[in-house]
């Protein structure tokens, strides 16, 4: 062999192998899309395969039909979208005076939010379940959002993106007789777009799929989230696995969605927390 | 006493700080406190402090045979899920970070379990791990000449089981965050490594995992934490059984406060949780720091 079928001998063996191992981390995504379209007979034959026979597009139609699902996605939108929107605004702006401002004390506070992430959320929950309980707050927006609406973790990622910004834009901006909140709204936050993308990419994909706290904070079936109907799906048939898993199809779609059109954003940002933090 | 000025720059950084660190002090903070408190009482079923036990609930929960259970599921869950993940996402990481036509498409396809909520996840794999012929890995294992495994009804498999798919579902963050650390490595180390004949396998061994040691620390600290914290696959797949074998701690503070109402005892596992994730978190950075290389 010379050099260049050497060469590609090599890369024809990359590709194998790079097909091979998406195939085994794909496969069980795939035959779940595979369940979700066949009829119960096929879901149920023996052997199990994958591809369908015939397409029945009715399994999504009865999932819905079963549970609530549409209801349960309302409210796993509205959740993820109230916590993310307050965590990239009470984020940016701990990270603002974090990043851009001198007062005493700054360590210490710094190291106060930092050690929020020590804290374990398993470790909080009974005496926040009690707050809300004896609030009234149980089956609420507020109930299932207000304990997330800070982050740490968003905090420390978008100081750490303001830190990269050059000082002499802070000064400028104060000799225009720029007001330190103009600032960070109409200079800081525009270039802090990839940053707050990370932010929003992570925090929706985190609440859309949170269980414990949702599955503590809701008992009535009109304010269960997503990740808890789901498990209504099983009770109401335990045979209709092709049922189930088209109510999975539907329930994973916004988040692998969101990650797709995110995904670049999201491996940048976590990277470089993890890479340089 | 603070300066007029800086007393100024204080209050003005408060404004910025105040939203978070109120949600911290009422969500985090102040419910520390109270675990640690109520971890002394007993309750009644509205969660009031009723009875004083002092340490007593810890020393019940020490001598008690379920606890050491837990804290043997936790810990074997543990050792089953965070070695594994880690090193077949270093493995896909390596794989995928070659300059070839189309290796987007498999990063993506890599990472995509991070978008895989648990709720969803164990609901599939309670399909494929279906205890008769029918369930796939059965299937797989029968075309392999195995006989069929009663996955997660049998003490001996429904840990391993729950460990599979745990693994399965942690792969995309890990990918993720190793090709991250793969990709900042310097080019020239390789070159030079190059030049002087070390062969793959040696520059894998030799550089890519020393410089990439504190990107593995981070995701060891991490995906241990995150074991620790697992409930959802247990919720759905085994609660906690069978016989126990599955009911890691989390899983048990959730039985104890949420289905017996036994805030006081409860709460005691809660405060043991949050020292083992303390004490495990500052031992990783103190060895952390020794062992691995930065740049």
């Amino acid at each position: 062999m010379n050099a260049k079928q050497k060469k590609i001998a090599f890369m024809v063996l990359q590709y194998a192998l790079l097909i091979l191992a998406a195939l085994v981390i794909i496969y069980p995504i795939l035959y779940v899309i595979g369940i979700s379209l066949m009829n119960s007979g096929e879901a149920a034959s023996y052997p199990p395969h994958v591809i369908p026979h015939q397409m029945d597009l009715g399994n999504f139609k009865k999932a819905m039909d079963t549970a609530p699902l549409g209801h349960f996605m309302l409210n796993s939108l509205m959740v993820s979208l109230i916590v993310t929107f307050s965590q990239m605004v009470t984020a940016s702006l701990a990270a603002y005076a974090f990043a851009f401002l001198e007062f005493p004390y700054k360590n210490t506070l710094f190291i106060v939010f930092l050690s929020t992430m020590m804290i374990p959320g398993e470790s909080t929950l009974i005496p926040n379940y009690l707050t809300m309980r004896s609030l009234g707050w149980i089956n609420t927006y507020q109930g299932l959002t207000l304990p997330f609406m800070a982050t740490a973790f968003g905090t420390f990622l978008l100081r750490q993106f303001f830190l990269t910004l050059p000082k002499e834009l802070f000064d400028a901006a104060r000799i225009d007789g720029c007001g330190k909140f103009r600032f960070l709204w109409s200079i800081v936050l525009p270039l802090a777009r990839p940053a707050l993308g990370t932010l929003g990419v992570y925090s929706f994909i985190t609440t859309w799929n949170q269980y414990l706290w949702p599955l503590l904070m809701t008992n009535d079936t009109n304010m269960r989230t997503v990740q808890i109907g789901i498990g209504m799906l099983q009770f109401q048939d335990a045979t209709a696995w092709n049922v189930v898993m088209a109510g999975v199809v539907i329930i994973l779609l916004p988040s692998l969605l969101v990650l797709i059109l995110g995904q670049k954003q999201l491996i940048k940002g976590l990277t470089s927390g993890a890479v340089k933090g | 006493m603070l300066q007029k000025k800086s007393r100024r720059e204080l209050l003005y950084a408060a404004l910025y700080l105040s939203p978070s660190l109120l949600i911290f002090l009422i969500f985090v903070f102040y419910p520390m406190i109270k675990t640690f408190y109520l971890s002394l009482y007993l309750t009644n079923p509205h969660g009031d402090p009723v009875v004083w036990k002092g340490i007593q609930n810890y020393a019940k929960l020490i001598a008690s045979e379920d606890f050491r259970k837990s804290l043997v599921a936790s810990s074997l869950f543990i050792l089953y899920t965070v070695p594994g993940t880690i090193m077949l996402a270093l493995i896909l990481a390596v794989m995928a970070n070659v300059k070839l036509r189309g290796i987007g498409i498999f990063r993506m396809i890599f990472s995509s379990t991070i978008g895989v909520s648990v709720a969803s996840a164990a609901t599939i794999w309670m399909f494929l791990l279906a205890p008769g012929g029918n369930g796939m890995l059965n299937h797989f294992l029968n075309s392999l000449g195995f006989s069929n495994v009663s996955w997660l009804v049998t003490t001996q498999t429904a840990l391993p089981a729950i460990a599979l798919m745990t693994v399965w579902m942690g792969l995309g963050f890990n990918f993720i965050i190793i090709i991250g650390g793969l990709q900042s490595l310097p080019e020239d180390v390789y070159e030079s490594a190059r030049i002087d004949g070390a062969n793959g396998w040696k520059q894998f061994w030799y550089i890519t995992v020393p410089l990439l040691s504190p990107t593995l620390f981070f995701v060891i600290v991490v995906d241990t934490i995150n074991a620790f914290q697992a409930f959802g696959q247990f919720n759905i797949l085994t609660q906690g059984g069978p016989d126990r074998a599955s009911n890691v701690i989390v899983y048990s503070i959730y039985q104890e406060a949420f289905v017996n109402s036994r805030f006081g005892p409860a709460s005691a596992q809660a405060v043991i949780l949050f020292l083992i994730i303390l004490v495990l978190t500052l031992i990783q950075f103190r060895i952390g720091e020794k062992k691995v290389h930065y740049q």
